[in-house]
């Protein structure tokens, strides 16, 4: 019987998880009258320069992401554990919202006649464009993505056992020491994973894009969609830079476990 | 010199993940539609936001999707993960490969993949996606945070538990839902919630998946395409104090279930 009762779920997922990629790769390699042709994958290279743009502000905003919430967690992990819990909720909150929203309210923020530039105005400057910049871009990236990085990373700081801490100090590391030695490679899994989750969203995001980026900073997820509800209707060439989009992530997310000998992940 | 610095980086992380919220909010008040000017104090777009057909019946069906998915997910997922939690090893690391791949997949290419998928089918049998694609998109990409919040309460429970019910007197059956489904259920239910939660604010797969059926997050994303309209600050403030209002109470929960605990132990 306990074999038999994960059944439903297997076949659950054949049917739609793993036969709808082979319909992604069935679909890259056929034209529309379902003879098999290399041109759509060939036709991918035209966009190499959105591939490049993509891979280039995802990479940003995921340094950007690490850079603003390493620190933030040491901070939270030193709080006195009674109130630890409720500054994470504090910091995790907006993320409840949906991402749509909180994507529009940056929107309203950055737009020629939004708050900020209203605040330049004060000082008789600007306006500044910062709406549909590549900078807005990066900037919705990090909003949207840093509880991501921050959720992964906690999870592994606090869980550092403060007796290896004392220990460096007890053998004659100084505070840079103790961090450099212990803090950081015993760190290395949740930035690890914590990259992940904010990489694999940020290069594939079409809203943000589309949002704060106007028209002139598409990405391959504007490419994707474009392909399949948008304007220039044509699901094969989608599928084929939605296999070439999964082909880099695994390069990349392959390239980086090279540094990360940990088998242990920590999802979420 | 040090503590200053902490709670002064706390604060600028602070100030960056809420001020966007905040405005949102100051400017659902605003007289007129500028958002940079406060020109007047009023209510109106949110007695416009209740009045607004489109929006309600997405939220509706919003509802109706993330109850409906979440529900089958969690039956599907925690019957899988009975199953799984007993295989042997290598058609187990097979089966968690896939259930990885939604989690890892990006969600534009699941949502393409499952488009796909129902146009290739049904456009043959003359159906359009709709309600049930919706559906069974979101089950698909719910299943998997089931599974994983429930395999590990197999691995924590006392594998000699299910033996000692059997001995005791219970058959197979009674002995799983006397022992085993008791100790599981808290994985079951934190699964449960996490779906629930994921296709409530889903929009990439949904919009792929959904036809012409509009849940929330859709319509939203139709009306920023479109003009500015303070309505969605309106709605940005409700949803918002719904969030802190569930955040808060879940937290006065856990608190007095851990007081509890302690008391009793």
């Amino acid at each position: 019987m306990k074999k038999l009762i994960s059944t439903p779920y297997l076949l659950w997922m054949a049917v739609f998880i793993i036969v709808p990629l082979i319909m992604v790769a069935y679909f890259a390699v056929t034209t529309a009258d379902g003879a098999f042709t290399f041109d759509n994958l060939a036709a991918v290279s035209q966009y190499a320069n959105i591939f490049v743009r993509s891979i280039y502000l995802a990479a940003i905003a995921t340094v950007i992401c690490l850079v603003i919430a390493y620190p933030l967690v040491m901070i939270l992990a030193r709080i006195d554990v009674s109130f630890q819990s409720t500054v994470l909720m504090i910091v995790m909150l907006p993320m409840w919202m949906n991402f749509l929203l909180r994507t529009y309210a940056w929107m309203t923020l950055l737009g020629n006649n939004g708050l900020i530039n209203m605040l330049f105005g004060l000082f008789g400057l600007g306006p500044f464009r910062m709406l549909n910049t590549q900078g807005a871009v990066v900037l919705g990236m990090v909003y949207n993505y840093l509880p991501f990085m921050i959720l992964p990373l906690y999870n592994v700081i606090v869980k550092i056992d403060k007796s290896v801490i004392d220990a460096a100090h007890d053998l004659g590391c100084n505070n840079a020491g103790t961090f450099v030695k212990v803090i950081l490679p015993l760190s290395v899994p949740g930035v690890m994973s914590g990259i992940t989750m904010v990489f694999v969203p940020a290069i594939s995001t079409f809203i943000i894009s589309r949002m704060l980026g106007g028209g002139s900073n598409l990405l391959i997820g504007d490419l994707i969609e474009m392909q399949f509800l948008g304007n220039s209707y044509n699901p094969n060439l989608g599928a084929a830079i939605s296999l070439v989009l999964m082909v880099i992530i695994l390069l990349i997310m392959t390239l980086l476990n090279q540094f990360d000998d940990d088998e242990d992940r920590v999802l979420m | 010199m040090k503590k200053c610095l902490s709670k002064l980086y706390l604060a600028l992380v602070m100030l960056f993940l809420y001020a966007p919220i905040f405005v949102l909010i100051v400017f659902s008040f605003n007289t007129t539609k500028s958002r940079s000017v406060m020109s007047g104090f009023t209510f109106d777009w949110y007695v416009k936001l209740f009045h607004n057909e489109l929006i309600l019946s997405s939220l509706w069906n919003t509802i109706i999707v993330a109850v409906i998915a979440s529900l089958g997910a969690t039956i599907l997922g925690a019957a899988a993960a009975v199953g799984i939690s007993g295989m042997k090893r290598l058609p187990k690391t097979i089966v968690m490969q896939g259930t990885n791949i939604p989690i890892m997949n990006p969600e534009i290419v699941t949502g393409v993949s499952l488009m796909l998928l129902f146009v290739f089918f049904m456009a043959r049998m003359n159906l359009e996606m709709g309600f049930v694609t919706l559906i069974i998109a979101h089950i698909t990409f719910d299943v998997p945070y089931v599974i994983l919040n429930v395999i590990p309460r197999f691995r924590q429970m006392d594998p000699n538990l299910y033996e000692a019910a059997q001995d005791l007197g219970c058959n197979g059956v009674s002995a799983f839902f006397k022992v085993v489904l008791p100790e599981i259920m808290p994985g079951i239910i934190s699964g449960f919630l996490m779906s629930f939660t994921f296709s409530l604010d889903d929009f990439v797969v949904s919009y792929f998946t959904s036809g012409t059926t509009q849940t929330l997050p859709i319509t939203i994303y139709s009306m920023t395409r479109r003009k500015v309209s303070p309505e969605i600050n309106a709605l940005s403030t409700i949803i918002f104090l719904v969030v802190v209002a569930v955040l808060v109470i879940n937290n006065v929960i856990e608190r007095r279930n851990l007081r509890k605990r302690g008391v009793v132990r």
